[in-house]
């Protein structure tokens, strides 16, 4: 693996197996994140993306084996500490009840927040601030419910910023996005990550889009790790089609400079 | 208040900053919101309680009632109306604050003590715990623990059943609430139909609910117990919030889940058989009030559990006085003044809930 022995070491999991109710999903991963780097986890349906995030951000805990983050092991945080240094977007956002945009963004100043308090002008500033990285002050009264797959996604997404975490985990943040979309927030979370250090850790569907802005691409099959490293190092035909099980075309993205990754049509 | 700037489409144009700067304090619950919700809903139930100390079946002088202690006016004033007005203003609280909870709790609006068959759990243990104190001579101070251990047990085990596969489906859970219901009604009939003939008005008080003749002991105990209630969930209320995002989502926000629920469970329980305990079983004040104050003031708890409380206690007022004139000198019982009111506003809520998904 290609991380630069000087710089932080913001995750580190070390997963024998992982899973829910006695039913491992996860088998042999041996994954490091520096601080500051955006590593991208792909890998078919199934694959264990999804549990390993929940693994990395101390939702459930590995069965076998350990994780730690910035050098201290998951267990010893508190939850508020915990929800202080890393954020998570799940897959799926749902909000009970007419909550407006606004007022979600504000949910993720809570874990800075003590006791019975409103939140303050500062948490008002951090969570505008949120919203306008993607455009959304003007739909900051309307109801979540309101608003489009895309938007309430991108409404989630400054929620996380707004707990102004170190690491921040995403599961498939581009399912219900639009090309405009996507391009915001990657690039909004590369900056995050060359300013502010921060680490980000996503599940990907689209390996284009994980050529094109991960540091390193994680390659997961049947909850084992196959291959982790740059993308053009990791994303080659051969890699892709034993784990996918499906041929492609890999090329160059004369633009970008960035591997590609075509579906080929298979002739009977 | 704040439904104008909710419902408004049109985006602030950039260069009017004030424009921009009071729609994004109306897009969030600020200090001054909340000052200014709370001290109205003061101001409506002053003027609900005035209004139903100073009507009812027979017509007082309230200033004699004041100045002159030999007057029946007095007795009418002090005796029978306050006290069934206080009676009728914390159990109304206790009901609106307990809808709103067990609504954060299943994450949804349809939620409700009297719908959940919670109530009907209390009703059944305080029955049996009045039957046997009766029986045995016993004091009765063993009702509301009874109706608390009933309504927990309710609580717990609708909570449990509606869960399938660890997800809280609303229609499961409104018809295990159903269920549930149709079960402890059995049961008090059952109870009913064999006891002596002298108990029966009073079981049928219990399935009715009313809130005749309190004694001032009650208020005290009833009013202790929803007072620490309210303490209890209003200093849950921003995490009642982040448990709107589902419970894996208010975990990773740093809420103890686990616990919050355990509260909900505990606090909840204990307002409803307190409240039950003296007044029977009296539906749909948790549903309709959270309602109507949700789409007035917003969903935040912080605002919305204390706006409950103040709005159960003047709704429940005003119905009971309903129930006391419409057919003066008899009286309805106020259950089924709120019941009335309560299943055409329960099928609305329903039937707007189908046509938008997790509706306000």
């Amino acid at each position: 693996m290609t991380i630069d022995a000087n710089a932080d070491i913001a995750l580190s999991a070390d997963v024998q197996a992982a899973g829910y109710g006695g039913v491992d999903v996860l088998r042999e991963i041996s994954l490091q994140v520096a601080a500051g780097e955006m590593i991208a986890i792909v890998g078919p349906n199934g694959a264990g993306k999804s549990t390993l995030l929940r693994v990395l951000g101390g939702v459930i805990r590995p069965r076998v084996g350990t994780v730690d983050l910035f050098g201290r092991p998951l267990a010893d945080y508190d939850r508020r500490l915990l929800a202080r240094t890393i954020a998570t977007v799940a897959q799926e956002n749902t909000v009970a009840f007419g909550f407006t945009a606004l007022e979600v963004v504000l949910m993720g100043r809570a874990p800075h927040l003590g006791g019975f308090h409103l939140e303050s002008a500062h948490d008002l500033e951090v969570a505008r601030r949120a919203l306008d990285h993607f455009g959304l002050l003007p739909l900051a009264g309307r109801h979540i419910q309101e608003l489009s797959g895309g938007e309430r996604k991108c409404v989630f997404i400054a929620r996380a910023l707004a707990q102004e975490p170190r690491v921040t985990i995403l599961d498939e943040p581009t399912a219900f996005l639009d090309l405009r979309h996507i391009k915001e927030i990657f690039t909004r979370f590369r900056a995050l990550c060359a300013e502010h250090s921060m680490t980000v850790v996503t599940s990907l569907h689209d390996l284009n889009i994980a050529a094109l802005y991960a540091d390193r691409v994680m390659l997961l099959k049947d909850g084992a790790m196959v291959a982790c490293g740059r993308p053009a190092d990791v994303l080659d035909a051969a890699t892709i089609r034993a784990v996918y099980e499906t041929g492609v075309y890999v090329g160059h993205n004369p633009a970008t400079g960035s591997v590609t990754v075509l579906p080929t049509v298979d002739l009977p | 208040m704040r439904s104008a700037n909710r419902s408004d489409k049109r985006s602030p144009s950039a260069g009017d900053a004030a424009d921009a700067a009071s729609y994004f304090a109306s897009a969030h619950l600020t200090r001054r919101r909340l000052a200014t919700a709370l001290i109205a809903l003061v101001a409506i139930m002053i003027v609900v309680a005035i209004a139903a100390c100073a009507a009812g079946s027979v017509h007082i002088n309230l200033i004699r009632a004041f100045t002159d202690p030999t007057s029946p006016d007095h007795a009418i004033l002090f005796v029978a109306r306050i006290p069934r007005v206080v009676m009728g203003a914390i159990v109304g609280a206790i009901l609106a604050a307990v809808g709103t909870a067990l609504q954060a709790l299943v994450r949804n609006p349809l939620a409700e003590g009297g719908i959940l068959g919670i109530s009907g759990g209390g009703a059944l243990g305080a029955i049996i715990a009045l039957i046997f104190s009766w029986q045995m001579g016993a004091a009765t101070e063993i009702v509301p623990a009874c109706a608390f251990v009933g309504a927990l047990i309710s609580t717990l085990a609708v909570y449990r059943l509606a869960q399938l596969d660890g997800r809280l489906e609303p229609l499961t859970l409104l018809l295990v609430g159903v269920i549930f219901n149709a079960f402890w009604g059995a049961a008090i009939m059952l109870i009913n139909s064999v006891v002596n003939f002298y108990y029966t008005h009073s079981i049928l008080f219990w399935m009715m609910g009313s809130l005749e003749d309190p004694g001032w002991r009650e208020i005290f105990v009833v009013g202790g117990l929803g007072l620490a209630g309210f303490i209890v969930l209003l200093a849950s209320a921003r995490d009642m919030n982040l448990l709107s995002l589902g419970d894996s989502e208010a975990a990773a926000l740093g809420v103890d889940v686990e616990r919050l629920r355990r509260i909900i469970f505990v606090a909840t329980s204990v307002m409803i058989g307190a409240a039950v305990s003296v007044s029977g079983i009296i539906s749909f004040v948790g549903l309709i009030v959270p309602h109507i104050l949700r789409l007035a003031l917003g969903a935040d708890h912080r605002l919305l559990l204390p706006a409950s409380i103040l709005g159960g206690a003047a709704f429940l007022i005003a119905a009971d006085l309903v129930a006391r004139v419409v057919i003066a000198p008899s009286e309805i019982p106020v259950g089924a003044i709120t019941a009335l009111c309560g299943g055409p506003f329960f099928i609305y809520m329903l039937r707007r809930q189908g046509r938008r998904p997790a509706g306000v």
